[in-house]
C-alpha cells in the first residue's frame, strides 16, 4: 500500500530557539546548518554546533518531528570540515542531509548508506534529467527546486521524476538560480557557493551623504535613500541601477516570496515539501510563519476545493516580510 | 597550451554570426564552442545551421564542441538538448546535469563552466561518467585550482575562462524585457540590439554589470593576459576567449602571441585597452573580489584603488 500523501510543512532554524518555536508551532520538519561555511547561511552569531544540534534533534524527535542539516556549499579546500558534517550527521541521527556538491553526495552514500539525501536548492536542478541523474548516482529521494520555474514547469518536472519535490513557499527572493549566482563574489569575494554567503555583512557600509542615506558593498554603491525611504539591507540584486538613463530596480525588488494561494495547486501536483526561507530569522519570525503555514495546510489538506486564503493570514505574514511587498515569483509566468 | 573561443552568449543576427566565423576560421583558435547558452527563446539559429557552421570551422581545421544551454526550464528545452546530446560527431559541452545525464557513458564530453566542480572529489566523479576537459567556475582562484590540477584523473584538460565580460548569474527573467516594461513570453527580441549587452552603472554612474537577457554579466572584462605564467605553472590547458561584437579575433591574435612568447604580456594588455569595451579585471584568479585589477610589479601585487 502506498503511503497516504501529505505536504510537509519545512521549518528553517538558526538556534536551538528557533527550532523549539517552529516544532512547537507544527513545522513537520526543520531544517538547520552549521556554525561555519558548510552551509548556505553562514551568519556570525547563527546556527548549531555539535551539542546543541543533539539537543535540536531529541527536541524534534520526542515531538515527531524530523531534522534536517543542511550541508548546502561546494567545498573548497578543506574537504574534510565537510567530511566530518555529514560524519556528524550521521552519529546524531539526522532525518535527512541537504547537500549540492557530488563529490560530498558520493562521499555520504558510500560511507552512510542509510542517511537519506536531498539535493539542495542550490543543486540548481531545474529539470527532471538533472534530478534523475542525483537520484541514479546517488540515490536523492527528494529534491528542492531553484525558485525559477513556473508552475507550469513545475508540473511538467513532476512528471518526469520518482523523487520528491520540495519547493519554496515563503520567505527571501532570489530573482537568480540558486547555485549558479557569483553576484556577490564579484562584488565581495565571496558567494553562496564558495562560502555560503551572499552580500555579507561584513562588506556592508552605511553613510548618510547629501544626496541620502548610501548603502555600499564592498564600496560598490548598491542605493541611495531619501528620507521618506525605507532603506532595505543592500543585498546586490535588490538595489536601484542605472540603465541607458532610467535608475530603478533592474534585477528585483526588494520583495519576499508567498505562495499560499498556490497550495491547493501543490496538493494536486503531490509537492512533497513546502519550504520556509530564513535560518538567519528569530526565534518569534520562525513561529508566526510556521503558526500561519501550519493553519493554511491543514485546511487546504481537509478542503482544498474550497480553500481561499484568509486575509488574516497574509496580514500576518505581510508584517514580517522584506520590504512589506509579496509576490508569486517565478511561479506566476508573467513575474519572468 | 590550446586557444579556444567560447559560445556566443549575446543574440546576434544570422549575417553577423556567418561573418564573424569565416573570420573565426582564420583566427589562430584551436576550439570553437557553438550554440546557445543563454535563452530558449532565441531562434535565429537552429541545431541544423549550428551544424553547418561546425563543419565549416572543422573544415578550417578548429576542433568544435556543441555547448547546451544553462538554465534548462522545459520539455522543448530537454527535446534541444537531446538532439544536442545525439548529434553523433560533434564533441557536447554539458551545462546542466540534464545534459551530463544525457551523455554520460555514451561519449566524451566537456564539463561546462556551470556544473559547479569545486573539489578534486567532484572532477574526479565526473570524470568517471566520461568527462575528457572541464571548464572550470568563473569564480575559482589560482589557489584553489592548484589541489585539483595536482589530483587529476589521467587524460582531463582544464580550461580556464581568460578573457570577456564575466558570465555571473542566471535568471528566468529576462533583465532586457524588464528594461522594456515587457512580460518575457512576448518579448520582441530587444536584445539583439545590445550586441555586447546593455551596461547597468551605479548611481554614481560607474559600470556595475551588464543585462543580457536571463543572464547578468560583469561590466568589466576579465582578462588573465597578464597572469600567462601563473596559469602555464598549474598546467592549464586551454584558455576560453568569449566573444564579443568586435575585435575579438585581434584578441585571440594577442593571446596567442603571448602564449607563443612572442609579445610579453604587459605590452599585449596594454595593446588591449582599445579592444576591451570597458576596463580589465581579474580579482577572481587572485582569490579576490571579481571586479578587482591586480597588477604586477616584480613580485608584488598591488590591488588598484577603488574603481
Amino acid at each position: 500500500m502506498q503511503p497516504e500523501y501529505k505536504l510537509d510543512l519545512v521549518s528553517p532554524a538558526g538556534s536551538l530557539p528557533a527550532l523549539k518555536a517552529a516544532v512547537d508551532n507544527g513545522a513537520d520538519c526543520v531544517y538547520i546548518g552549521l556554525r561555519d561555511e558548510t552551509n548556505a547561511r553562514n551568519f556570525t552569531g547563527l546556527n548549531f554546533d555539535a551539542t546543541n544540534l543533539h539537543s535540536g534533534v531529541e527536541y524534534a524527535h520526542a515531538k515527531g518531528a524530523k531534522v534536517y542539516l543542511a550541508l548546502n556549499t561546494y567545498p573548497t579546500g578543506d574537504w574534510d570540515r565537510w567530511k566530518n558534517a555529514i560524519d556528524l550527521a550521521a552519529d546524531k541521527g539526522m532525518d535527512a542531509l541537504i547537500l549540492a556538491d557530488p563529490g560530498l553526495m558520493q562521499y555520504a552514500m558510500k560511507t552512510h548508506p542509510q542517511l537519506h539525501l536531498h539535493l539542495s536548492v542550490q543543486g540548481s536542478a531545474t529539470n527532471y534529467e538533472a534530478i534523475n541523474f542525483y537520484r541514479e548516482h546517488f540515490g536523492i529521494i527528494r529534491a528542492v527546486l531553484p525558485r525559477v520555474l513556473s508552475f507550469a514547469q513545475v508540473e511538467e518536472l513532476a512528471a518526469g521524476t520518482k523523487v520528491e519535490l520540495e519547493l519554496f513557499g515563503f520567505g527571501g527572493l532570489c530573482v537568480m538560480a540558486e547555485g549558479r549566482c557569483a553576484l556577490s563574489s564579484y562584488v565581495t569575494g565571496e558567494s553562496p557557493n564558495n562560502c555560503g554567503v551572499c552580500s555579507p555583512p561584513k562588506a556592508v557600509r552605511w553613510q548618510k551623504t547629501a544626496k541620502g542615506l548610501e548603502s555600499r558593498l564592498n564600496g560598490v554603491l548598491i542605493d541611495r535613500y531619501s528620507d521618506d525611504e525605507n532603506a532595505g539591507y543592500p543585498t546586490l540584486c535588490k538595489g536601484r541601477f542605472e540603465v541607458e538613463g532610467e535608475t530603478y530596480y533592474a534585477m528585483e525588488e526588494p520583495t519576499s516570496l508567498n505562495t499560499l494561494e498556490l497550495l491547493p495547486e501543490l496538493l494536486r501536483v503531490k509537492i512533497r515539501g513546502l519550504k520556509i526561507e530564513g535560518r538567519q530569522r528569530s526565534p518569534a519570525y520562525v513561529a508566526q510563519v510556521t503558526r500561519v503555514w501550519r493553519e493554511a495546510i491543514d485546511l487546504c489538506m481537509k478542503s482544498p476545493k474550497s480553500f481561499s486564503v484568509k486575509p488574516a493570514w497574509t496580514a500576518a505574514l505581510g508584517k514580517i516580510s522584506e520590504g512589506q511587498q509579496h509576490t508569486l515569483g517565478a511561479y506566476h509566468r508573467p513575474w519572468k | 597550451m590550446k586557444l579556444s573561443l567560447g559560445p556566443i552568449l549575446y543574440y546576434w543576427t544570422r549575417e553577423k554570426l556567418q561573418a564573424f566565423y569565416e573570420e573565426i576560421a582564420a583566427a589562430p583558435v584551436d576550439i570553437v564552442y557553438l550554440g546557445e547558452t543563454v535563452c530558449s527563446r532565441r531562434h535565429i539559429m537552429r541545431l541544423a545551421d549550428w551544424l553547418e557552421l561546425a563543419n565549416m570551422l572543422s573544415g578550417a581545421g578548429k576542433k568544435v564542441v556543441l555547448s547546451t544551454l544553462t538554465l534548462i526550464e522545459s520539455e522543448s528545452d530537454l527535446k534541444t538538448l537531446r538532439r544536442i546530446a545525439e548529434n553523433g560527431n560533434f564533441a557536447v559541452e554539458a551545462n546542466d546535469m540534464g545534459a551530463v545525464h544525457l551523455l554520460e557513458g555514451k561519449v566524451p564530453f566537456v564539463a561546462g563552466p556551470y556544473l559547479n566542480i569545486y573539489n578534486p572529489q567532484t572532477l574526479g566523479m565526473i570524470a568517471s561518467l566520461g568527462a575528457q576537459r572541464w571548464v572550470i567556475p568563473v569564480e575559482m582562484s589560482r589557489e584553489v585550482l592548484q589541489p585539483l590540477q595536482q589530483s587529476r584523473p589521467a587524460g582531463m584538460e582544464t580550461e580556464v575562462f581568460s578573457y570577456g565580460r564575466l558570465p555571473l548569474a542566471f535568471s528566468s527573467r529576462c533583465f532586457t524585457a524588464r528594461f522594456h516594461n515587457l512580460p518575457k513570453d512576448d518579448c520582441p527580441f530587444l536584445c539583439l540590439d545590445d550586441p555586447d549587452g546593455k551596461t547597468m552603472r551605479t548611481r554614481e554612474g560607474k559600470p556595475f554589470l551588464v543585462i543580457n537577457g536571463i543572464q547578468t554579466q560583469s561590466a568589466l572584462v576579465y582578462n588573465l593576459i597578464g597572469e600567462m605564467d601563473s596559469l602555464r605553472d598549474l598546467g592549464v590547458d586551454v584558455l576560453r576567449i568569449s566573444p564579443q561584437y568586435e575585435h575579438t579575433a585581434e584578441i585571440a591574435g594577442l593571446f596567442r602571441s603571448c602564449m607563443d612568447r612572442q609579445i610579453n604580456p604587459e605590452h599585449a594588455l596594454q595593446q588591449m585597452g582599445r579592444l576591451m569595451p570597458e576596463a580589465a579585471c581579474n580579482g577572481y584568479w587572485h582569490g579576490r573580489a571579481g571586479l578587482e585589477q591586480m597588477v604586477h610589479a616584480s613580485e608584488r601585487s598591488v590591488a588598484l584603488a577603488e574603481r
